[in-house]
């Protein structure tokens, strides 16, 4: 775990020589992280113990709603985890 | 570079403790998604010491939730190690794009500050570097104290793991999502980033109704980050 999290942070500082990477892999190393965040977060919130939950009754999905309102509003990484979590705390006491 | 002073510094106080100042933000977020991450490891039968040890050795946040959120989903290892190396590959991108004020560091140096890089830090210094007469002593004190809360949360969410039975009330299975969604949106810039994700997002889900349940995010993201090359070169 470790090592594949230190290489990619130290890799580009052994590369400081000033060879640069191909622009197309540029490009494609650049929508890596939004396509495997998405691919990471939908299962997470439409799959409840390996079904398909598209029901009104997915708490998971709703909280989302305001989770991405917060994290589009403040831009930050911690507020919308906050958010979100104190909605989930509140959705479960009222169902 | 500017000269600009646009951060939070107290006059007269030294560099280190200025670091401290800088990194607040960053400190009180990472308390409680460290407890979160912490009471996670400890529910999926992590044991104590290797929680802890993977937040002092590889401090990598969302890394480290993703990783165990998978792990008590019993998805096998190597398909984690994997998730995580794509997850932190972006860190190599910003690792490049605050190279160029990171000239001059010792090599020792510039290996210390790559290994305490995660994305808030980034944040921090992405604004903070390009000034003029950046101190060398506040960046490594800005590192410094966002890993130690790192750790701290987490020591807090081990020990606090033992005495929460029921991760539900506090939402705490929430958090991994949560914090997808914050990092999503913040990758989310361009209109073709929006879409890769979509595309993405949606084959991760087919692909798992598949029954592609271990490889899915891998091969959803090859999908969709090669979805977003081709539709920029097909604009072009």
């Amino acid at each position: 775990m470790a090592l594949v999290t230190y290489i990619p942070r130290v890799f580009p500082f052994l590369l400081l020589s000033g060879r640069k990477l191909p622009d197309l892999v540029i490009s494609w190393l650049r929508y890596v992280p939004p396509a495997v965040l998405a691919a990471l977060l939908l299962p997470s919130l439409l799959f409840s113990d390996g079904q398909l939950f598209l029901s009104a009754d997915n708490l998971f999905l709703w909280a989302a709603i305001p989770t991405f309102a917060a994290a589009i509003l403040t831009r930050n990484l911690f507020v919308p985890v906050l958010i979100g979590m104190l909605v989930v705390i509140v959705g479960r006491l009222l169902i | 570079m500017s000269n600009h002073q646009n951060q939070p510094r107290i006059k007269g106080l030294p560099a280190s403790l200025n670091g401290i100042v800088i990194a607040l933000p960053v400190i009180l977020g990472y308390l409680p998604v460290g407890f979160a991450y912490g009471v996670l490891a400890e529910k999926a039968g992590l044991s104590a010491v290797n929680t802890l040890l993977m937040s002092i050795v590889v401090f990598a946040g969302s890394a480290q939730l993703i990783a165990v959120g998978l792990f008590s989903a019993g998805i096998e290892p190597l398909t984690i190690i994997l998730t995580t190396f794509v997850v932190n590959l972006r860190h190599m991108l910003m690792s490049a794009a605050l190279s160029p004020y990171l000239q001059g560091w010792r090599k020792r140096e510039l290996a210390w500050f790559a290994y305490e890089l995660t994305d808030e830090t980034f944040a921090l210094h992405a604004t903070r570097l390009p000034e003029d007469g950046v101190s060398r002593t506040e960046t490594f004190a800005i590192n410094a104290a966002a890993q130690a809360a790192w750790i701290l949360g987490t020591l807090l969410g081990v020990v606090g793991g033992r005495l929460v039975t029921d991760i539900e009330p506090l939402a705490l299975d929430y958090a991994l999502p949560a914090m997808f969604i914050a990092l999503l949106v913040m990758q989310l810039n361009r209109k073709t980033e929006v879409a890769v994700a979509v595309v993405s997002g949606l084959c991760s889900v087919g692909l798992y109704l598949a029954g592609w349940d271990q490889w899915h995010v891998i091969m959803a993201t090859l999908v969709g980050a090669t979805f977003g090359v081709v539709v920029e070169k097909w604009i072009k």
